[in-house]
């Protein structure tokens, strides 16, 4: 850990008119790590996400972070969520957010846009650097989906997908923007038990082949605790314990918050 | 056997369309029927109307439930299959050997109509290409980026009023303004851009509204920079490398300005869709959460959108004033921003030979069936409405090019 | 001080007839999430309404009175008809259609009745009679405030008293409150949701009839076109007030109608209309969420 972490959250607050839905939330994210948070439904989980991609501007606190190659450490706090992405966090969403009415193969060049160059004029002359990045787009976008096993439905419209492919289509789209790190939302939710291990198959392998660092939140306790490194545990907005799966497994705090739900693990 | 199931469902149709005319006699007896002259005093009693509407509404009614069974048996369809139904005009627009050929009648057709029809045809044609004009910019704000702009003709009367101004003032001629004014228009595109910026698809289109009104309002009431109500008069048409030409010259000149123009445009917006940027402003449309947190610039996207639709109808209105050599603020209604917005609507969201189509079919079935010109408006409403309830996608549902990936890119 | 007074009740009465049309407008959206273009029509429908069956039981010789109570009764009950059945054939259907179809198909409604109305009647302008008759107790202070004017303000209290009670104290109302806050849930614990929207419908139009009837004998004069400025501009004081809270739109309607009063007796009523606009395009970019709205944002 003598590394600086790349993601460090440190005293995140947010507040939504009287409601605190973060209190001085920690988290930090070293390279190469997968980390999850987990909580009980409402615990700000959602809303912890949302404060880190700029779709809400925190109330306090900071979100640093430093990309492994360029080692420079920088505060994202408020930044739009379009610059986030720049940055290299790259999120899916709970409730999925796919463009139902563009095929796999757009959804997935949708995430390479902030990486290409093409203006308005090169979008009308079509000049041989606008072909040629059209081209390269294209190939990566495919490549990226053959990394995910949906390269079958390539030409298929994204509605048309079944609920698991949807699901891995939006880490597919997410992965088109280069990202240094990767915030899942719910990976696993509706997935069948197969599913579900063919995703944490998927995770680690993103994680081994391309060197992308991952922080999930989760309610499968059985992959939480086999994928995890490191696991954070929130509460009513609040941090409530942090450590390794088996350090978590024992906290009093955890077993209490959790009290009541059923923990399969 | 059948007939035991049938009869009740036949009488139970009858019923309904029965209480369905029986209810729409009532809602349209005191407007329909009734007419008051409240200076002589006479109440004239229309009751042909009332039996009009009777026989009117039990057909329609029918026709109703039964295109609305049959709409939602088609979506039922589609999700059993997951597989979308390729409509009529798809298939058309899909096969070499109905395209080719149309594509060659039309150029034909295009090329010979002034020389075999009258001016006054002419122009109504060159009204028809200035609305694919018009039609087409729009379809990049509303049928790609999904932002509902009810303004729409603002921009087209900046394009025509700095044609007219320009002209006044300093002389400028046609093809120096077409330029000027084209670019006048994105730069108010971008002005009611900012603004909208972070509004709802609702509030854009109230808010639209009003920057279109604003326009006319201040053309009307500003005599000193606009000339008001009045209008500006004596236009000069475009010239011709300084050649006098004679009216109907000068018409043929306009028309085919107008083709090459309506081709131009096809070809940008073509080149647009098929891009990064088209790409982006579809995303938009579907998803402006998701879109953002892909890495694409909302602000920069929508801002886009607006100018580069602002400024066909820049153009547009440059050749408007050239065309008519007059204008004044009453040709800048709201009503003409919904006639583009039917024109899109019609012929489907989102495609270029639907746009064409649709300006084409609102432009000229009026011009054509005079009988039919009052109710003009009223059928607008109803193509809106039927539209949106049975075939959003319009008439030429949208044959976008999807990115397809073929094994031989490798 | 005299002028000042004057124009400060003219706003007043402006902006209470604003506020009956508004509250269909903001009722409607709290509940559908919908611009429903057509609702100035709906109020434009009904003076139509009041007009015909004025004049019809005038040339009958009937009292006054009577005439004003059976006209201002078929214009609630015929707009309120039009607004049960445009909801039917125009939103209903869209209901789980992309917002942008709902709104396209409203523009429609709105484009269909005016020009209904036109062709069916005409296109001039109609003579509105001017009903409410001048109270003779109003007398001493009737260079003050008219009695028209007094009847409009009073009507509006009471329409906007009944429509707090409705929503706040009676079973229709909780399954309205249930609807707007979630329409989903509303119809998993058994809220009959089409009900509920027709019921808006029809309360929403009712109100504007109430509009339609008390502005037209206003102003005097009635024409097809009356109903969609009115509209927009009822529409800009429900969003100004913040849409969907029915004090908003009864706050923005009365800082509407003051605005507007002022501005054209002070300075110049060339620009009357363009201010309504210029007025939503800047509380949109400062306030989006109204004066008296809350701003949620989207749910992630």
């Amino acid at each position: 850990m003598d590394m600086e972490p790349i993601l460090n959250v440190k005293q995140l607050t947010m507040n939504f008119g009287g409601l605190r839905a973060l209190d001085n939330v920690d988290l930090d994210v070293h390279q190469g790590e997968i980390v999850a948070l987990i909580g009980p439904n409402g615990a700000g989980k959602t809303t912890f996400f949302n404060c880190i991609t700029g779709i809400y501007d925190p109330s306090g606190g900071d979100v640093l972070i430093s990309a492994p190659k360029k080692g420079k450490t920088q505060r994202i706090n408020g930044l739009k969520p379009n610059r986030v992405t720049e940055k290299g966090l790259a999120r899916t969403f709970q409730n999925i957010r796919l463009f139902h009415n563009m095929t796999v193969l757009e959804n997935v060049m949708i995430g390479c846009h902030c990486r290409m160059k093409a203006g308005i004029l090169g979008a009308v002359f079509r000049g041989v650097s606008t072909r040629r990045e059209e081209k390269a787009v294209v190939q990566k976008s495919y490549s990226i989906l053959e990394k995910i096993g949906l390269e079958k439905y390539v030409n298929d419209f994204a509605k048309n997908l079944p609920y698991g492919a949807q699901r891995r289509l939006e880490i597919a789209r997410a992965m088109a923007t280069d990202p240094f790190m990767l915030l899942l939302d719910e990976p696993a939710a509706g997935m069948n038990p197969h599913e579900t291990q063919d995703l944490d198959a998927l995770i680690i392998r993103i994680r081994e082949n391309e060197g992308i660092s991952i922080l999930l939140i989760e309610h499968d306790m059985k992959l939480v605790m086999s994928l995890s490194d490191r696991i954070f545990v929130m509460d009513y907005g609040k941090k409530i314990a942090q450590g390794t799966p088996a350090e978590i497994r024992k906290n009093p705090a955890v077993i209490k918050a959790y009290l009541g739900e059923e923990i399969d693990a | 056997m059948w007939i035991e199931i049938e009869t009740p469902m036949l009488a139970n149709e009858l019923k309904k369309s029965f209480l369905a005319s029986l209810w729409f006699m009532f809602l349209t007896f005191p407007i329909m029927v009734i007419r008051v002259n409240t200076v002589e005093k006479i109440i004239q009693w229309r009751w042909a109307n009332l039996f009009f509407v009777g026989i009117g509404s039990f057909i329609l009614s029918a026709l109703w439930r039964y295109l609305i069974r049959r709409k939602e048996q088609g979506i039922h369809r589609t999700e059993v299959d997951g597989i979308a139904r390729v409509t009529l005009s798809q298939r058309l627009l899909g096969d070499r050997r109905f395209t080719i050929p149309a594509l060659i009648i039309t150029t034909i057709a295009a090329l010979v109509f002034p020389f075999v029809f009258s001016i006054y045809q002419t122009n109504i044609m060159i009204t028809a290409l200035i609305y694919v004009m018009l039609g087409l910019g729009l379809n990049i704000v509303v049928g790609l980026a999904g932002l509902l702009d009810l303004g729409y003709v603002a921009f087209y009367a900046v394009g025509a009023y700095s044609y007219a101004l320009l002209n006044y003032h300093f002389g400028l001629g046609f093809w120096t303004v077409l330029g000027i004014g084209g670019g006048l228009a994105a730069m108010f595109g971008i002005i009611l851009g900012f603004p909208v910026l972070r509004l709802r698809g609702d509030y854009l289109a109230i808010v639209t509204l009003g920057f279109g009104e604003i326009i006319r309002l201040i053309l009307e009431n500003w005599n000193a920079f606009s000339f008001g109500p009045s209008g500006i008069a004596n236009i000069p048409r475009p010239g011709l490398f300084g050649i006098d030409l004679d009216i109907e010259q000068a018409t043929i000149y306009v028309y085919f300005l107008m083709i090459a123009m309506t081709l131009f445009t096809i070809f940008v917006v073509n080149r647009l869709q098929n891009s990064r940027i088209g790409r982006a402003w579809i995303a938009l449309r579907e998803d402006e959460v998701a879109c953002q947190s892909m890495g694409i610039d909302k602000r920069k996207t929508k801002l886009m959108a607006f100018a580069l639709g602002a400024t066909w109808a820049g153009f547009a209105g440059v050749v408007f004033a050239a065309k008519t050599t007059f204008i004044n603020p009453a040709s800048f209604t709201i009503w003409e921003s919904i006639n583009v917005l039917c024109v899109v609507v019609l012929g489907g969201m989102g495609s270029i030979v639907g746009v064409i189509v649709g300006a084409f079919i609102l432009i000229l079935l009026p011009e054509y069936l005079r009988f039919l010109s009052e109710y003009r408006m009223l059928a607008f409403g109803t193509v809106l409405v039927m539209m949106m309830v049975f075939r959003p996608g319009g008439i030429v549902e949208t044959v976008r090019r999807t990115y397809q990936y073929k094994e031989t890119d490798h | 001080m005299d002028y000042f007074f004057e124009l400060f009740l003219g706003g007043l009465t402006r902006g209470s007839i604003y506020a009956l049309i508004a509250l269909g407008y903001t009722m409607v959206y709290g509940i559908v999430q919908l611009i429903n273009f057509a609702h100035g029509e709906i109020y434009m429908i009904g003076a139509f309404t009041a007009l015909i069956v004025i004049s019809v039981l005038t040339m009958l010789g009937w009292n006054q009175i009577a005439i004003l109570l059976i006209a201002a009764g078929a214009a609630v009950v015929y707009s309120s008809a039009y607004g049960y059945t445009m909801e039917k054939i125009a939103y209903k259907p869209l209901r789980q259609a992309p917002r942008l179809s709902a709104l396209i198909s409203a523009i429609g409604m709105s484009l269909f009745l005016q020009n209904y109305v036109l062709l069916a009647q005409t296109s001039d302008f109609l003579p509105f009679p001017a009903l409410i008759p001048d109270f003779e107790f109003m007398e001493p202070i009737a260079h003050i405030i008219g009695s028209p004017e007094l009847v409009i303000l009073i009507t509006t209290t009471i329409v906007m008293v009944l429509l707090t009670f409705l929503i706040k104290f009676t079973k229709i109302g909780k399954a309205m409150r249930a609807t707007a806050q979630d329409r989903d849930m509303a119809q998993l614990v058994g809220v009959d949701v089409n009900r509920v929207i027709s019921v808006t419908f029809i309360i929403g139009s009712a109100t504007a009839a109430i509009g339609g009837v008390l502005i037209a004998s206003h102003i005097g004069q009635i024409n097809f076109y009356i109903g969609f400025i009115a509209g927009i501009k009822a529409f800009v004081a429900a969003v100004l007030g913040g849409i969907g809270s029915i004090p908003g739109a009864v706050l923005g309607s009365l800082v509407l109608g003051w605005t507007e009063s002022f501005f054209t007796g002070y300075i110049s009523s060339d620009y009357e209309d363009v201010f309504a606009f210029v007025f939503l395009v800047l509380i949109l970019i400062f306030r989006p969420a109204g004066i008296l709205g809350r701003s949620t944002s989207e749910k992630v």
